[in-house]
């Protein structure tokens, strides 16, 4: 292979980043990820700048100052330069100084948490009222509750176009993140933790979404179809969903979330109030106490040696429902202590 | 007997923990089996087992030392090769109705013991081995500070190895990648004892990693020859010093977050679990805050390689040492200010993921500014274009793309797209392979006359160069690609057919590159059998600048006759100007440590220990723990730690090395 050969070789990334229309990251269909795809080409750019330069001289002076060229300058004990020191430092200094700067608006521009205040270029996200979604990922499906519609669906995610999604994440058992490329950038979903995105998307169409982070054994199919519709189009969807005879409760919700891969979407045309809440403080079993209340008891003072007594141990632990084997203490809620178990006392 | 009497015997350990009904399993064991009978059977033929223990197993010379952390780093990169491979293959064909032949049980296990074998078993080896073969002889010592300690570091490593390597054959390695998330890798969803093999060949190699760092800072701290300034060390030296600060100030990190999550799944505790206030976010911080310092840990003593045979080649004098110096500091201390950048997606504010993306983006300054000096070392030289000089012009063209994918992914909203897919995975195998893998290739080729006496073949050395050179961009270059196309990692099954071209590529590269480790092998092979023709009587076969060039090749166990006296930066090269003649008088009596087998059985009680906590054999684990501390009381007890070599064995090893100079003259 020849230097120039390799120089070309070198640049491919950049040629195919440039070229790359059908590429879903750098052609997406909401404003979010578009605005990330246009960071990633500036970021790109402004890189170029430094590194084209740097891998032509390299290849230029391995080339010139290569030992059979007697001709070229020969300077063994030439090695400081104040002036090119400077230089040195300074370009890549620069580039990073616009860069930090571009960094610093656009991490807080495009924050997930940060309510969207456009829905597309040049047009405003005011007096849209958004679209509430909460997401559950479970061991190896997303669970989707729709709370303002009442209804919730399995591996089937569906919005308006240019409507904001303002989505609630949390997980039931280990990390995963929810990504749908052509929408927005990524967020994990964390068992106990409540994380948020916000997103809109631009053109209906049907969409992948999957798991970005590895989740075990069913992760490779832990799929779903993102679908963006026209707001008639939505509405139709959500009646349809409507019409299955499914109800999401916590009994449900504790069958669904057992590990399971390949899971066809489902729907359900009700939902049990606040069952997002419980997945998040983990007390959908009955007789569990919610981790929000765990931590005001903590906050102001804790039980003391008392609150050892309330560690009771039933059959609720997920080892058991995997079919493991094993029994896990947990902490009952406190609401009715007269009625816990009596080997709890 | 009772089930419960054989549960307290053999613990966890059943006869279903060997995998006797997989197959890829059973032939590997068969040729590792095969491989490992012959290679005992030979040494017993040719009566070396003797020879092997007293001059290599048990060795305290920080040269065999050194020599022997990278032969375990090549035996480990074949099978953490291997691993690759079998990745490749999989992704390759594993689409629609295809489901590959690896399911997902055995190809998450797969990917994990790649990433752990390559980090833990292949790169750190490697660095430390070029570190123990070098900076002593750089910097004018004869050992270094603590030379049983060294074979110790050593040996445990060498057993957290074998520790890995038994979860091939007796149970099975964690599914968890390969820094092993909690909640995952918690009780509750990784019972087996994959994660506990993780735990525990880890803690093991990790005691020698933290112990080797601080020999190593100790050595060059207080053992450099008089009149070496710390602003007139060798560079690969100063690199080695802050890779070595860094590994003493974030091991210990890794040890305890390890510490805490065996906590978890041993005794209950519930540090990093879903219920009782266990916080998962604390093991994914801490486990970066170690992570992270990793990555410059192994990739600063490659870029003082790099400085080193960019000045040797060029025949010139590195430019800006001093900035180079500074960078070097700087990158320092700047790796423990960036580690929140591998979690900007999991719900940091806007704020906190801006400031760990723009300390990131810093880094690249230093960096840059490396990379212009070693550029501006090239301008107006003499570039010999021997093998590590090429190693050198490829890394700085392929790690500049590499760290310029870094600066992207630095940048919060374009990791929020990029982050977990396979952009990001070629992104650090681009920096990895690029600047990791390729300097400790450049730096093997370079030094090791110095260790052998005689150079390696330079055919097959520039074969093996083109191969991985060219593989490298075949295997990574479309997997930027499908991460551009929203593909993410450790997916062992697609649906969408018109990715697979794209992994078919990539599955190609890594047949070159394959070739190119074949290659690599050969110049080795080769080498030795023209070893008459490739010998090195001189010392100094590359005109070399740097003290290790001044001694004979390989140098004596003493390393230098009488301790250099340093008054300029290259030291050797300053040597040589002056006219410097080597003393053949006066020689007196070097006083030097004496090896002990003590290394090799503490290591080998470490590693029953290990598995005897991995299987739950509680009997075992209290024996052998008891018989580990009993050791190494034992051994404080070894008065026998030292010897002189008498000063007629030192007239007559010097004298042989002036007749061999006199004779080249």
């Amino acid at each position: 292979m020849t230097p120039s050969s390799l120089k070309k070789l070198a640049l491919l990334p950049v040629l195919l980043l440039l070229s790359g229309c059908d590429w879903v990251v750098m052609n997406p269909s909401g404003d979010i990820a578009a605005q990330q795809r246009d960071l990633i080409i500036l970021s790109t750019v402004l890189m170029l700048i430094i590194i084209v330069p740097v891998i032509i001289l390299t290849l230029f002076f391995a080339w010139k100052y290569r030992q059979s060229n007697k001709a070229a300058k020969y300077d063994p004990d030439w090695h400081h330069s104040t002036k090119l020191e400077i230089v040195i430092w300074a370009a890549p200094l620069v580039i990073i100084m616009i860069l930090g700067a571009v960094t610093w608006t656009s991490t807080h521009l495009l924050d997930p948490y940060r309510p969207l205040d456009r829905i597309a270029p040049g047009r405003t996200a005011e007096g849209v009222k958004p679209l509430k979604v909460q997401v559950v990922a479970l061991d190896w499906k997303w669970m989707f509750i729709y709370p303002e519609l009442g209804i919730a669906t399995v591996n089937e995610l569906a919005a308006p176009v240019d409507t904001p999604i303002d989505f609630d994440l949390t997980a039931s058992s280990v990390m995963n993140s929810f990504y749908v490329p052509a929408l927005a950038g990524q967020i994990y979903a964390m068992p106990g933790m409540r994380t948020k995105l916000h997103a809109v998307i631009n053109k209906p169409g049907v969409y992948d979404g999957f798991s970005a982070n590895y989740s075990g054994e069913g992760f490779s199919h832990m799929r779903f179809k993102f679908h963006g519709m026209n707001r008639a189009d939505f509405d139709k969807w959500a009646a349809d969903v409507r019409k299955s005879n499914d109800r999401l409760d916590g009994t449900r919700y504790l069958v669904l979330e057992k590990p399971s891969e390949k899971v066809p979407p489902q729907r359900f045309a009700s939902v049990e109030a606040g069952l997002f809440d419980k997945a998040v403080n983990r007390c959908v079993e009955p007789g569990k106490m919610c981790q929000h209340d765990m931590m005001a008891i903590d906050k102001s003072g804790g039980l003391g040696m008392e609150g050892v007594y309330n560690v009771t141990t039933l059959e609720y632990d997920k080892r058991t429902r995997r079919g493991e084997g094993g029994i896990r203490s947990f902490i009952a809620a406190l609401c009715a202590p007269k009625s816990a178990p009596a080997e709890a006392r | 007997m009772s089930p419960d009497l054989v549960k307290s015997i053999f613990g966890r350990l059943t006869w279903d923990a060997i995998p006797l009904h997989e197959p890829i399993l059973i032939g590997t064991f068969a040729v590792v089996a095969l491989g490992g009978i012959t290679v005992l059977a030979a040494l017993t033929y040719f009566k070396v087992w003797g020879y092997l223990w007293r001059e290599w197993l048990t060795s305290v010379d920080h040269k065999k030392i050194g020599v022997m952390y990278i032969i375990l780093a090549i035996i480990m990169l074949l099978r953490g090769f291997a691993d690759a491979l079998m990745m490749r293959a999989q992704q390759a064909i594993a689409f629609g109705d295809a489901a590959g032949y690896l399911p997902p049980h055995h190809y998450d296990q797969v990917f994990t013991a790649h990433g752990v074998i390559m980090i833990f078993f292949v790169a750190m080896p490697l660095i430390t081995g070029l570190m123990n073969l070098v900076v002593p002889l750089q910097i004018g010592a004869r050992d270094v500070a603590f030379p049983f300690l060294n074979n110790f570091s050593f040996w445990m490593t060498v057993g957290g190895a074998i520790t890995v390597m038994l979860s091939l054959f007796v149970g099975e390695f964690a599914r968890t990648g390969w820094l092993a998330y909690p909640p995952l890798s918690g009780l509750a969803y990784s019972p087996d004892v994959g994660v506990d093999y993780y735990i525990w060949s880890l803690q093991i190699a990790g005691v020698g990693t933290t112990l080797s760092g601080i020999n190593l800072i100790v050595t060059i701290v207080k053992m450099r020859a008089p009149g070496m300034s710390l602003m007139k060390m060798p560079v690969f030296t100063w690199t080695s010093l802050c890779s070595n600060v860094l590994i003493v100030a974030s091991f210990p990190i890794l040890t305890a977050v390890l510490a805490l999550l065996s906590s978890d799944r041993y005794l209950g505790t519930n540090f990093f679990t879903n219920d009782f206030g266990g916080n998962p976010m604390m093991y994914v911080n801490l486990i970066w805050i170690w992570g992270h310092p990793e990555v410059y840990i192994l990739v600063l003593p490659a870029f003082g390689v790099f400085s080193e045979v960019v000045s040797t080649f060029c025949s010139k004098r590195l430019f800006g040492y001093s900035s180079m110096v500074y960078a070097t500091v700087v990158i320092t201390i700047l790796s423990y200010i960036v580690w929140l950048h591998h979690f900007f997606t999991m719900g940091s504010g806007a704020s906190v993921n801006s400031f760990f993306g723009i300390t990131t983006m810093i880094i690249s300054i230093p960096t840059g500014a490396k990379i212009f000096n070693w550029l501006f070392t090239m301008y107006r030289g003499r570039i010999r274009f021997e093998v590590p000089m090429l190693w050198t012009v490829g890394f700085m063209v392929t790690f500049v793309i590499g760290g310029m994918t870094g600066v992207l992914l630095a940048v919060p909203p374009a990791d929020f797209v990029l982050h977990n897919s396979l952009f990001l995975i070629a992104h650090f195998h681009n920096v990895i392979i690029g600047g990791v893998v390729f300097g400790m290739f450049a730096g093997i080729v370079y030094w090791f006359p110095k260790a052998f006496g005689f150079k390696l073949d330079p055919f097959w050395g520039k074969l093996s160069f083109w191969f991985w050179q060219i593989g490298f961009f075949f295997a990574f270059m479309p997997l930027y690609v499908l991460g551009l196309m929203g593909v993410t990692r450790r997916v062992s099954h697609f649906e969408d057919h018109s990715l697979q071209i794209w992994f078919v590529i990539s599955a190609f590269g890594a047949v070159l590159i394959l070739f190119g480790i074949i290659s690599f092998v050969m110049q080795m092979v080769v080498g030795f059998m023209k070893r008459e023709q490739y010998a090195d009587k001189t010392g100094d076969p590359w005109g070399g600048r740097t003290l290790e060039w001044s001694t004979s090749s390989p140098p004596p166990a003493y390393n230098f006759a009488f301790t250099p006296v340093i008054h300029e930066i290259d030291a050797w090269h300053d040597m040589k100007q002056r006219g410097y003649v080597r003393p053949t008088t006066g020689f007196i009596p070097i006083h030097m440590p004496k090896n002990t087998g003590a290394g090799v059985v503490l290591a080998g009680i470490s590693v029953v220990v290990g598995f005897a906590m991995i299987w739950q054999i509680w009997w075992l684990a209290v024996i052998s723990f008891v018989a580990l501390v009993a050791s190494a009381i034992i051994h404080t007890f070894n008065f026998k730690r030292d010897y002189y070599i008498p000063a007629e064995e030192v007239v007559r090893v010097e004298d042989a090395r002036t007749e061999a100079l006199r004779s080249l003259a």
